[in-house]
């Protein structure tokens, strides 16, 4: 099956929607199926075979941060030209709705679209204003997949219709034979994610660091993530501060090393979450997990079945429950057998199954995807794009 | 005088364009809805070959044979009217044949059984899946035919309001394999 993959967020710049892309591809190309890949670049990074660069995302204020987006002539045009080359049975469009490669995409194509919805934002003002210019756009998708239950709710709502979910893959056996690290290892407690972002939760972890200290005084805090790790120690007492190991970014084989010595994994996430891969992740490298009770986690860790939950934003049910679980080695050994039976069902194997059962079935009944002819209506800003071709 | 009727030409070209436009992304709705509506029904056929190929292959036991034989034998016989009821009927068969693991384990014991579990596990799920596109598709559909510019221009045509496809899906324990997800 020939397949085109489009991908809204700079492939050079690291994210939860990039690394699910390239294992996808990665996956699928395994299979023997043809892939490309349609992601922001800039000209000068070194890119895989399979990823053809729509020119360099631009920086602009959106949905209240800094978005890096692609639009204008130039990429109009570069879209059309990649759906002209490509000549898909299939083009799999990620977050179709941020106004970006994936929306220029959905203009231009035509037949079979299948689109995943990654994030579950509440409704934002832009999106109710922008959403006469969405919707003939949206209509063109065939299939639309998300990546929680959570995620389905929030798009069943927002732009009605309804969605199949199909949950992020992981490489678990990548994470289950990773090599544990002995210095990491004994009474740790680890934190994957930004520093800098307080809705990671790492103040939130902070707050409840003096207690579990004071019942557990031999427990290290490991943090691995980018961010100024001054500001992240400050509001602690400078005696407890030596407690703390910062790490920086670590590589993909030292975070799957790093989650395989932990004794605890702490996820203290605030908000703004639609799957969770880390859990996923941790559970595949049999750490056992402790998360705040967000629903998108409650989901992944089967409703606390297969990892601890505790109250959103409560630094003293976070300690607590970390005191508890880092005392009771049964409970963690139970906890890890449960994780690595539940994560099989986020493997590669069964998640990339799930999305080309998907691919088959909007293929089943339509023509081949071909790019809009110009003349063809909802080819507005295409037509512009060839024009500049 | 000229400028009014330029303005007037332009104004009246500029809603022409736009129904036009808009007859067209109804058009696709349509043929979207038609593709959708073909892969559905290739999924319950396969889904029903596969029901009554198990059914008469002597690997279940007599009764469990025939209550499987005649439901997927009724969802593939079915008039468009009786299509819902036939096809739901078939999946509670399902479910009440393979609600156990052991049933599954003994068709997978069989010659060639491995292979057509693995069909039936595909086709159950797969069903549910096409089923989503479908309704979506249709209520898509809908919803721009219910647009006051597609009412009084009659931009629909003779096609017929599109209907949802409502049935029973909930695929067997012992091949859900994924629950949660």
């Amino acid at each position: 099956m020939r397949i085109g993959i489009v991908c809204p967020y700079s492939w050079d710049v690291p994210g939860g929607v990039q690394f699910h892309i390239r294992d996808l591809a990665d996956h699928l190309i395994g299979l023997g199926h043809h892939v490309s890949v349609l992601a922001p670049a800039d000209d000068e990074t070194p890119l895989p075979p399979y990823v053809v660069s729509a020119g360099r995302a631009v920086p602009v204020p959106y949905n209240g941060s800094v978005a890096r987006l692609n639009f204008g002539f130039l990429s109009a045009a570069r879209v059309r030209r990649w759906l002209h080359d490509g000549t898909f049975d299939v083009i799999h469009i990620h977050e179709p709705a941020s106004p970006s490669l994936g929306l220029l995409a959905c203009w231009a194509a035509q037949g079979p679209i299948v689109a995943t919805f990654h994030t579950s934002n509440p409704r934002s003002r832009a999106m109710i204003a922008a959403y006469p210019i969405l919707q003939p756009a949206l209509e063109k998708i065939s299939a639309r997949i998300a990546v929680s239950e959570y995620a389905r709710r929030t798009l069943v709502e927002h732009l009605g219709g309804d969605a199949v979910v199909i949950p992020n893959g992981v490489d678990v056996d990548f994470f289950a034979r990773a090599e544990p690290r002995p210095e990491w290892q004994g009474g740790t407690i680890g934190f994957v994610g930004r520093i800098d972002e307080p809705r990671k939760g790492l103040p939130v972890l902070m707050k409840a660091l003096p207690r579990i200290l004071a019942e557990r005084p031999g427990t290290r805090l490991l943090v691995a993530g980018r961010g100024d790790e001054v500001e992240a120690v400050e509001k602690l007492p400078a005696e407890l501060r030596p407690r703390v190991e910062f790490l920086g970014m670590v590589s993909d084989e030292d975070k799957a090393r790093f989650l395989r010595s932990v004794d605890l994994y702490v996820a203290p996430n605030t908000g703004g979450e639609s799957f969770g891969i880390i859990l996923v992740e941790a559970m595949s490298a049999g750490a056992p997990v402790l998360a705040s009770d967000l629903d998108a986690f409650t989901q992944v860790l089967d409703q606390g079945a297969a990892g601890e939950l505790f109250a959103n934003e409560d630094a003293d049910a976070l300690a607590a429950a970390a005191v508890r679980l880092l005392g009771d080695p049964e409970r963690r050994a139970e906890l890890r057998e449960r994780g690595s039976a539940h994560v099989r069902r986020f493997d590669w194997s069964t998640v990339g199954a799930d999305i080309l059962s998907v691919y088959e079935t909007v293929t089943d009944g339509a023509a081949a995807v071909a790019a809009d002819e110009p003349d063809e209506p909802g080819g507005l800003l295409a037509r512009f794009g060839l024009a500049r071709d | 005088m000229t400028s009014t009727l330029i303005w007037i030409v332009v104004a009246l070209v500029a809603i022409g364009l736009y129904l036009s436009w808009t007859a067209g992304r109804l058009d696709r709705l349509h043929s979207r809805i038609d593709a959708a509506r073909a892969a559905l029904d290739a999924q319950l056929l396969r889904r029903a070959s596969v029901a009554q190929e198990l059914a008469t292959a002597g690997v279940l036991d007599p009764a469990a044979s025939i209550v499987l034989y005649e439901a997927a034998h009724a969802a593939r016989q079915a008039e468009e009217d009786n299509r819902e009821v036939a096809e739901s009927d078939l999946s509670q068969a399902l479910r009440a044949v393979f609600g156990e693991a052991q049933q599954m384990e003994a068709v997978r014991a069989a010659p060639g059984g491995e292979d057509a579990a693995g069909e039936l596990a595909r086709a159950v799920r797969r069903v549910p899946m096409a089923r989503r596109f479908h309704n979506d598709a249709v209520r898509a559909a809908r919803a721009l035919r219910r647009h006051r510019t597609v009412r009084w221009f009659r931009l629909a045509g003779h096609a017929p309001f599109p209907l949802a496809f409502e049935m029973d899906d909930e695929p067997p324990t012992a091949l859900a394999d994924r629950p949660g997800t």
